[in-house]
């Protein structure tokens, strides 16, 4: 189980902006294909003129396609052509940043089926929750990748987020450029009513640093916020299961001085981390399933269910009893936790 | 029923003697009375119009005397918890801040004739911090109380003006609470940071929410709640949100992160140089930031701010001269393509931007003015001239580093 694992460099995620093309997602267009320039290149005379007539569309392809997507995508950058909303998401960030890498890690390093996606309505809010492991929570991007490439209406999915990734530097403004916001209740309240996707993760750290030889075993939901946010905008409940997350990073130990001093939840020991330093960082590529359950509606509980402690309890217990059986379903349907 | 006599604070900066000329102009208003405790520069004293000035500190009882005399009914407090509007008035903006309200409220509170109190706050009340969450409404407080600076003035203004509303209940309290306020014409510690130099400096890692309310219509509110009949604290903000990053680089700037430890002593260095500044909770909100909710604004008190977050700094932005200009870039991401063979994508929205940006005067003085400022009818009479007309400062856009801001901040 310690064995180094296989690393072929090029399913690592890469960091370079590869744009998107939302009109051909299903391009197999490699971004160094090595077709030679069709067309000879155009002169770099005069580049300015060409600029007051944008030309009519030209259907470029392959990598001069990519590249000037890129170009146009640091273009906007640069001159801040762009908009976020007011929970800082930023779709064109996200849609040519941070997604790309995502997408390979989903597609060819984790191999992931989407299961029950027909499950999310294609408008409206709804509350997705769902089991946490992995310690690294990539489960949750994962989830948000699955529902932004695979469903049909390419919806957001807003992630909701511990105070400790919003308060460190550099992480905290990327991942509310994708559009995470803080675990709370105004902020959930106020994506749903505004009829957002909101996935939630009640397990939280007790579920990502959970010790492997627990895994998909589901830790304590919480107090149920997740519930009251859900029973106020009266938004269904979706239950997401995820298996495989749970391998990438095994968890088989935790340095809980070094996690006390630098402030972290704890400081996870895996069979390649911190033995490999960088090296560790690289996820084992177990076969995920990721399942979007029926969703559970929550607008037939009367008006002021929301502070009735019976109703959250039972709702939360019976979210989280159907992720625990589909867990155990899925992982019989997965088998091996490699090969799939 | 005779018109109201309005007494506004602060008249030497912009939002009071912008406010004091919009409500001499008013039907229902009688008379309009500015104060403030040195003499308005001529540009304010134009901007206040028919409105009469007296030169009164606020924090003098003196002020109780003019209220009396006049019979004053309406009185917005419009210079609280304003920004400092240069660095070295940093240190009395508390006590003007501060103290000056209290002895404000303590002359209307001997009075008899007061009826109306708009008294302006912040949005800085909140705080701003990463644990906070995204979007603050009215009854939400600060989770993180700033130590200092304007935050915490207004938190305890706030809570003078709540003491004056329990011993006189008859007099109707309306406490807005404004986003950063910008424009073309406004000077604070936020106009100054973007204007400083080309690089601006921010903090690494880091990239906040700003919320901003155009200069215009923050006047716009103070007038409506002064004339209106809501009573309470409401947000006030343009719609939308810009990012820290986006908005300097929206102004040609580039930025220039440094270590939020660093940041400052930056501060505190070109503070020293006397070259402008920002206050640490400035350099809080620069890294945390915050958004208002307002409905409130919308439903209750019925005003619909006509300039959008973007489209505020945008209409700042255009004052100062960028070091890059959008149509450098494109120029450049025109010529790269080229020479690697490809074709640049078509520059979609952002060309008006551009040759607004890259080009002179004239081009500005031939874009339609696309936010025309009044008149909702039955809002304001026609024919309201807006105190401080778009054109005139269209002509200042040209100047070197477009600084009328600079010198006015000396």
């Amino acid at each position: 189980m310690t064995n180094v694992p296989p690393t072929p460099p090029t399913s690592l995620p890469p960091t370079p902006p590869l744009p998107r093309t939302p009109p051909l997602p299903a391009t197999p267009s490699p971004p160094a294909t090595p077709s030679p320039p069709a067309t000879p290149p155009l002169p770099p005379t005069q580049p300015a003129q060409r600029d007051e007539l944008p030309p009519a569309a030209p259907v470029e392809t392959g990598w001069k396609r990519s590249l000037a997507g890129s170009l146009a995508f640091v273009r906007r950058r640069m001159t801040g052509d762009y908009e976020v909303d007011d929970f800082g998401y930023d779709p064109d960030f996200t849609d040519h940043v941070v997604e790309p890498p995502l997408r390979l890690l989903y597609e060819k390093w984790f191999r992931i089926e989407a299961l029950g996606l027909e499950n999310i309505a294609d408008t409206g809010g709804a509350l997705l929750v769902a089991n946490h492991s992995g310690t690294i929570a990539i489960d949750a991007l994962m989830a948000a990748v699955a529902v932004r490439e695979h469903h049909p209406q390419h919806r957001a999915l807003r992630m909701l987020g511990a105070d400790l990734i919003f308060q460190t530097p550099f992480l905290g403004p990327i991942i509310r450029k994708t559009g995470s916001t803080l675990a709370c209740n105004p902020d959930a309240e106020r994506l749903l009513s505004s009829g957002e996707l909101v996935s939630v993760f009640p397990e939280g750290f007790k579920g990502v640093g959970k010790p492997y030889s627990q895994r998909y075993k589901l830790q304590r939901f919480g107090r149920g916020g997740f519930v009251t946010a859900a029973l106020k905008t009266g938004v269904p409940i979706i239950p997401v299961s995820i298996v495989g997350a749970e391998e990438i990073y095994p968890l088989i130990g935790n340095i809980k001085p070094l996690a006390r001093a630098l402030g972290f939840p704890y400081f996870p020991v895996t069979p390649t981390f911190p033995l490999l330093g960088p090296l560790g960082a690289i996820p084992l590529p177990s076969k995920w399933i990721i399942e979007f359950g029926e969703p559970i509606p929550t607008d037939i509980y009367p008006e002021h269910a929301a502070e009735d402690p019976m109703v959250v309890f039972n709702l939360t217990d019976q979210v989280r009893e159907t992720i625990q059986q589909t867990l155990y379903r899925l992982l019989l349907r997965r088998g091996h936790p490699f090969l799939g | 029923m005779t018109g109201l006599v309005v007494l506004v604070t602060g008249v030497t900066r912009f939002l009071g003697s912008a406010l004091a000329g919009r409500l001499a102009e008013h039907p229902a208003v009688d008379r309009v009375i500015g104060v403030d405790a040195a003499l308005p520069e001529p540009a304010a004293r134009s901007r206040m119009g028919a409105a009469d000035f007296a030169r009164v500190d606020i924090r003098n009882p003196l002020v109780a005397r003019v209220i009396e005399a006049a019979g004053v009914d309406t009185v917005v407090h419009a210079s609280a918890s304003s920004t400092p509007a240069s660095s070295a008035a940093r240190s009395m903006a508390k006590e003007m801040n501060v103290l000056g309200t209290m002895q404000l409220l303590a002359a209307c509170q001997r009075s008899e004739s007061v009826r109306n109190l708009i008294v302006r706050s912040t949005g800085a009340v909140y705080g701003a911090s990463s644990r906070d969450p995204a979007v603050f409404t009215e009854e939400m407080s600060a989770r993180s109380v700033p130590p200092s600076g304007t935050g915490r003035d207004a938190i305890d203004i706030e809570a003078y003006v709540r003491g004056f509303g329990r011993r006189r209940p008859d007099v109707r309290i309306a406490v807005p609470r404004l986003a950063e306020v910008i424009g073309p014409t406004v000077v604070t510690p936020l106009t100054r940071y973007f204007a400083l130099s080309p690089a601006v400096p921010m903090v690494l890692g880091r990239d906040a929410r700003l919320q901003l309310v155009h200069e215009m219509d923050a006047v716009g509110v103070l007038e409506h709640l002064a004339l209106g009949e809501f009573s309470g604290t409401v947000n006030v903000a343009g719609d939308g949100a810009i990012m820290l990053a986006q908005a300097i680089h929206r102004a040609g700037r580039v930025p220039l992160p440094v270590p939020s430890v660093a940041l400052d002593g930056l501060s505190r260095a070109v503070r020293t140089l006397r070259l402008g500044g920002f206050s640490p909770s400035q350099v809080k909100l620069l890294s945390a930031g915050r958004m208002l909710d307002t409905t409130r604004l919308r439903t209750e008190v019925g005003f619909h701010p006509r300039f959008s977050t973007i489209e505020a700094f945008d209409d700042f932005a255009s004052m100062l001269r960028p070091a890059v200009a959008p149509a450098t870039v494109r120029r450049l991401e025109v010529r790269i393509a080229g020479t690697l063979g490809a074709v640049a994508m078509p520059d979609g929205s952002a060309a008006n931007r551009a040759n607004l940006r890259a080009g002179s005067v004239d081009v500005i003085d031939a874009l339609p003015d696309p936010y025309p400022h009044p008149v909702e009818a039955g809002d304001r009479p026609a024919g309201d001239e807006q105190p401080t007309g778009r054109p005139r400062l269209v002509g200042i856009t040209g100047d070197a580093a477009g600084t009328p801001r600079r010198r006015r901040s000396r």
